[in-house]
This record gives C-alpha cells, sequence and structure tokens, in this order.
C-alpha cells in the first residue's frame, strides 16, 4: 500500500515537472598544482574561474546543472593520473580543466581519451599536446611553447638580438621551450651561440649567467619559469647584465611573476601572454570580478580556464548531453568563438585553439600607475603566426 | 695564458668566486645546525623553514614597518630566534630524552606547517625585496662583475662564522655550553642553569638561521619554499663536515660552495647532485665526517 503511493508521489512529480527529467548534468574537475611553483598561476584562481564561467553562461536557467571539483597533481604524473581515472571512472567526470605542466597533461589527455572525456588545457605549454601526440579529446586553450616562441624570440631576433644563448631548465619543459625558440630565432636570420643546462630548480643562477655574459650573445634567453626565472631575472639585474646591454627574454613569464620580481627589477622585459587584464572593456569588467573573489588581477591560464569552459558548456547545451566526451570535442572545434577574453578565434581540427596572442613589455615603475599596471601592449601576433601548423594525421574533423 | 680543460683562468676564478659567495650560505646555514645538534642533540630540520622566516621578516619588516634592511639585519634574526625559543620552551624541551628521531619528526612537522602557513597568507611566487642603496652597485675585477652585495655576503658570513666559532671554542662561556653537553647534570650543580642555556642556544641557532635569510632576500626569490629546497643541501653539507662540528660545519660550507661553483662550469648539470655524490663517498670511508670525533 505505502509502496504504491510512493510511486504515485514520484510519477506525480515527474508529470507535473517536465524540465525535471531533461536536465543535463555536467561535472568538471579543475586539476591544477595547488601547493606548488604553479600555485598562483593556476591554483584556486583556476577554480574561481571556471564556477565564474558557469555562473556567466547562466547554466542554471538553461536547465542544466554544474557541478565544479578541483584537485591538486602536485606537478606529478602519476598523482595527476589517478586523480584523472577516479574522477572518470568513480565521480562521474565529464571533463578535466586547466591542468599545467606539460608532463601531468601528457598523461592526463591519454586518460581522457580512453574514458571518453574531454580535456580542456590551459595551463601547459607543450606543443606534444596538440602535435606528436593529439588526441581527439584535447581542447589546448591558451598558449605553448611554440606561441611563446613566435611572439618573444622572433620580436627580440627582429629588434637586432641575433646571437642568443640559453638557460634552459634541465627537464622536458625547459628543451622545448629552448628547442622551439632556437628554431624560430634561426629562422629569423640569428643564430644560437651557446646554452646551459641548469637544473630545475635553481636558486643561484649567477655562474650560468656569468657563462652566458662571457658568451658576448645579444639576448639570453631563459627557458624557464616560475621561481627560476625570477630569480634568473632578480640576479642579472644584480651583475651588471642588463644594463651592459645584453637584453633578457623569459620566454615563460606570468604576470605573478612580475609582482614577485617587482616592476624596479622586471621593467622592460618583453614577453609573450594569451591575455592581459588592462587590453580592453571586457577583460577589464571579467578582471574586476575576478580580482573581488580571488584578490590577485588574473593570469593568464586562469583567464583561458573561463573561455575554455564556456565554450565547453557551449557545445554541451547545443548537443544537450556532456556524455560522449569525443562529440562534445567535436562539436566545439564546429564554430568558431568570439569569446570576452580571448576575442574571436576557433578550435582547430587538432585541439589547438587559435587567437590573438600579444607581445608585451613591462612598464618603468614611473610608467606605472598602480600595482597592477604592469604591461604595455608592443605588438599582437594573429593565431595563424603564433602557432605551430596542424599535422595532417591529428586534424580529427576529418576522421 | 694557460687553460684548464678549454675553460679560460677568467672565467675560472669568477665561477669560484661565486662558489665561496654561495658557500656563505652554506657555512651559516650549517653552522646553525652545527651548533644545534651539538649542544642540544637535536636535529634541527626546521632549519629551513627558519632561514625563510628571517627573509619574509625582512620583507615584513619593510612593507608594514618601513623598517630598512641595515636594522633588519639586526632585528629579523631576534625575532625569528624568538620564535624558535617558545618554539623550544614548549615542544623541543619535552623530546630531549628522547631518541634523536622524534625531535627531527617534530621539526619537520613543524617546516611543513609554516611553510603552509605562509604559501596560504602569500602565495608561492615570491615578494620583491631590493638590494639596500649602499650596496647596489658593483666592482669590475677585470675577470669579472663583482656585484657589491655579494662582497657583503662573503664579510658578513665569515665575522659571524668566526664570531660562533669564538664564543664556542675559546670563551668561558663556550666552556660552560661544551661542558653541559658531556655532562648535564654535573654542570647544573655548579649551579649553571642548563635549560636555559639550552633554550638560548637554540634560539641563538635558530637567529643564525633567520641572518642568512635576511642575507638572502635580496637576491634569491623571497618565497615560502626558498628554504625547503636549500635545506638538504645544507644537512649534506653537516654530514660531510661532521654532526655537531662547529669548525667543520664552516670550513666544510665554504670548501663544497667552491667545489659546487667548479661543477657549474665544467658540468652544470651535475652541480644539484656533486655534493651528494661527496657526502656518498665521504660516508663510505669516513662515516664521522671530515672534521666529526669518531665514536
Amino acid at each position: 500500500m505505502i509502496r504504491n503511493i510512493l510511486i504515485g508521489t514520484a510519477l506525480a512529480t515527474l508529470a507535473m515537472n517536465p524540465a525535471l527529467a531533461q536536465e543535463i548534468n555536467v561535472k568538471l574537475g579543475v586539476l591544477n598544482d595547488r601547493s606548488g611553483v604553479y600555485a598562483d598561476l593556476s591554483g584556486e584562481g583556476s577554480v574561481i574561474a571556471a564556477q565564474m564561467a558557469v555562473e556567466d553562461f547562466k547554466a542554471a536557467d538553461k536547465g542544466m546543472k554544474v557541478e565544479i571539483i578541483s584537485a591538486d597533481h602536485q606537478n606529478k604524473p602519476d598523482i595527476g593520473s589517478s586523480i584523472a581515472r577516479k574522477w572518470y571512472d568513480e565521480e562521474g567526470v565529464n571533463a578535466i580543466l586547466d591542468v599545467p605542466t606539460s608532463s601531468v597533461a601528457l598523461a592526463v589527455a591519454d586518460i581522457t581519451a580512453e574514458k571518453n572525456g574531454v580535456l580542456i588545457n590551459s595551463g601547459a605549454g607543450s606543443t606534444e599536446l596538440t602535435q606528436g601526440q593529439c588526441k581527439p579529446t584535447t581542447i589546448h586553450w591558451t598558449y605553448d611553447t611554440a606561441a611563446l616562441a613566435n611572439g618573444t624570440g622572433k620580436a627580440l631576433t627582429d629588434a637586432g638580438g641575433k646571437k642568443w644563448f640559453f638557460i634552459t631548465a634541465d627537464y622536458a619543459f625547459g628543451q622545448s621551450l629552448q628547442e622551439n625558440t632556437a628554431k624560430v630565432v634561426e629562422a629569423s636570420g640569428g643564430e644560437v651561440v651557446g646554452n646551459v643546462d641548469a637544473p630545475f630548480p635553481t636558486t643561484d643562477f649567477s655562474s650560468y649567467l656569468l657563462q652566458a655574459q662571457g658568451s658576448g650573445a645579444d639576448v639570453i634567453g631563459l627557458a624557464n619559469a616560475g621561481g627560476d626565472t625570477v630569480n634568473a631575472i632578480k640576479q642579472a639585474s644584480e651583475f651588471g647584465i642588463t644594463q651592459a646591454g645584453q637584453k633578457l627574454a623569459a620566454l615563460l613569464f606570468f604576470i605573478t611573476d612580475v609582482q614577485a620580481l617587482g616592476a624596479q627589477t622586471a621593467q622592460g622585459l618583453s614577453l609573450t601572454s594569451a591575455f592581459y587584464w588592462d587590453r580592453n572593456d571586457a577583460t577589464r569588467e571579467w578582471s574586476k570580478r575576478f580580482m573581488e573573489r580571488h584578490g590577485a588581477e588574473p593570469t593568464m591560464v586562469q583567464a583561458g580556464v573561463y573561455s575554455g569552459t564556456l565554450q565547453y558548456l557551449k557545445a554541451v547545451e547545443a548537443l544537450g548531453s556532456a556524455e560522449d566526451g569525443k562529440a562534445v570535442a567535436a562539436k566545439m572545434k564546429e564554430s568558431p568563438f568570439d569569446d570576452p577574453l580571448f576575442g574571436k578565434g576557433s578550435i582547430r581540427g587538432d585541439g589547438r585553439a587559435i587567437h590573438d596572442m600579444y607581445l608585451y613589455e613591462v612598464k618603468t615603475p614611473a610608467e606605472s600607475t598602480g600595482e597592477w599596471d604592469l604591461y604595455k601592449e608592443v605588438a599582437t601576433i594573429s593565431g595563424e603566426d603564433a602557432f605551430l601548423p596542424m599535422l595532417e594525421e591529428c586534424d580529427f574533423t576529418k576522421q | 695564458m694557460f687553460e684548464l680543460l678549454g675553460v679560460p683562468p677568467q672565467v675560472l676564478m669568477g665561477q669560484l668566486l661565486l662558489g665561496l659567495i654561495n658557500g656563505s650560505f652554506y657555512a651559516v646555514l650549517s653552522l646553525g645546525l652545527a651548533v644545534i645538534f651539538g649542544l642540544l642533540n637535536i636535529i634541527n630540520f626546521a632549519h629551513g623553514a627558519q632561514y625563510m622566516m628571517g627573509a619574509f621578516a625582512a620583507w615584513m619588516l619593510l612593507t608594514y614597518v618601513g623598517v630598512g634592511y641595515w636594522p633588519a639585519l639586526i632585528v629579523a634574526p631576534l625575532v625569528v630566534g624568538a620564535i624558535g625559543i617558545v618554539l623550544e620552551r614548549l615542544m623541543l624541551a619535552r623530546l630531549y630524552h628522547l631518541d634523536h628521531l622524534y625531535g627531527l619528526l617534530l621539526t619537520f612537522g613543524l617546516a611543513l606547517i609554516i611553510q603552509g602557513l605562509f604559501r596560504n597568507y602569500y602565495g608561492i611566487s615570491g615578494l620583491p625585496y631590493q638590494i639596500p642603496a649602499s650596496l647596489s652597485g658593483g666592482y669590475n675585477l677585470g675577470f669579472m662583475f663583482l656585484p657589491t652585495y655579494r662582497g657583503w655576503v662573503v664579510v658578513a658570513s665569515v665575522i659571524v662564522c668566526f664570531a660562533t666559532w669564538f664564543i664556542i671554542e675559546k670563551t668561558k662561556l663556550g666552556a660552560y655550553l661544551r661542558a653541559a653537553t658531556e655532562n648535564p647534570v654535573l654542570v647544573g650543580a655548579f649551579g649553571i642553569n642548563v635549560p636555559r642555556m639550552i633554550t638560548l642556544t637554540y634560539g641563538f641557532g635558530v637567529a643564525l638561521a633567520g641572518f642568512a635569510g635576511v642575507l638572502a632576500a635580496p637576491i634569491y626569490s623571497v618565497n615560502p619554499n626558498m628554504g625547503a629546497d636549500l635545506i638538504i643541501v645544507v644537512f649534506a653539507v653537516v654530514v660531510i663536515g661532521g654532526m655537531g662540528s662547529i669548525m667543520g660545519a664552516i670550513l666544510t660550507g665554504y670548501g663544497l660552495g667552491l667545489v659546487e661553483g667548479l661543477t657549474r662550469v665544467f658540468y652544470p648539470e651535475g652541480s644539484a647532485v656533486v655534493i651528494f655524490v661527496i657526502m656518498a663517498i665521504v660516508l663510505l670511508f669516513r662515516p664521522e665526517g671530515l672534521f666529526g670525533r669518531a665514536g
């Protein structure tokens, strides 16, 4: 008797509320570094960016129930892999976001393809994600080492920096960044006069900087990231290297690094970025809201998580389901986007998001009007020039 | 002009000098560890965190109070040392009758907590700290450009190391300290307050770490992990020098700085491991360390 009443009530509820039956459930997992060297440039800020995307998309009004979870991969591929597996197998995650540290990103890309999820990568730099190890379920949103090389590397060579010396972080990312940049330098009529592989991480760069100084190079390319770059730049200024006329190229440099150095030391540095908060009205408006919640201006990685999530949700809405990752990724590639933060662009068949990149220079303390007023724009690099051409076998729209 | 394995002598001189500068940090840090281990038998794993606290204290003094580098060089170590004294009284003092391992675990845990707290409040990217105006610029030595500040680091560390060695090995106070480590009960019977002496010694060792932190602030990135990166190397230095040997810690600190400097010229990839290779070799042939006493 009671059982029948219960069933009756349940059926009645369903009948009265048809929307409930059609609700699209989406579960997103932000997987990044929450305690290590990349925690400031991704970390909690990326989670906030993803939440803002869900709110701005007005998912709830569109009958979508979006849940966001997050975890710390500690920059270790084994930890990242096991979290990704658990998320797909046990927690019903549909897409994984951010994933800085290339080695972790490549491992998660494999698992994502196997489990038919979607990886929307913002934090990692390796071009392998959409080249040698491309997957139909990988979207690489924000930047890669080729784009950095085509920005900073080309600009400095064209500006007369013909002889380059590299100080390279001795692991996959550093080597890939050096290799990409060296190609661009040579293609622009420059030459590489030497390099030194510094262990990762390194506190004292003075020895390598003196080797770079002695090499007679015009430009010292720093193929490293985070604290390593900060230490190297701090010490180059101390040893009078920049004052003596050699230029420093910080090949991967985030706004959080400029803060760590202080405008006094960082002034005049060239850098390539996909995003800067003060670029136009749309980026300023979004960054202001981000700042209120996070207490710092967004890095390009965090901005990329926002935009990537936004495009993902659009695709899911159009499909009416987030279950088939491959289909969602294909849908994302179908039509070009006009994003508030990254402007007009499209996602190529290999998953590479093509959008403009920008060459910036760090302002002098006299030019800067506030704590975060740090960059001036030098040039815009179109997406076609910034990223590597697509490999035939990676064009998943034709398969 | 002679060349050594293709490296011109000017370059070699420059790298040796840089090695000496890095050695200065190793020497001051390993000295603090050696003092604490020699007199308290505590393996102070929080030393790296305390070094980081010294650098942060200098930054806070400048940012919040407007106190510059020179006063910070005195004030920051005192503050960090005082925090060390509180830790010793509240926690470490309860472990002296137990095995070394307990002190190590406690200080290791403390280091993780302290680093976590700083990371939570200040993030991981680091904070800017400029070289004081009176020490900016540098000298052209012919074979290299020596920043004034680096020269100051060497001078300051030599003074501090020598003063510490002198107090412990050559003064009456030092004699009490050494006696108290041999036989605390007997020294106490002579009317000397042994627990207080031990507390102050720990505070002093910690203050040395804080001092090194202030020295490092203008040239290295001031971030919560700066000590964690360094402390393992410093422990290796102490092991090579001989646990508890004051002079051993100082000389090994400078010596290994030089060895590391040379490695950076001839085989840069190996510079992160060379100290540990030496440690392994020393442990094989002289387990008590280069300057340690056997037994």
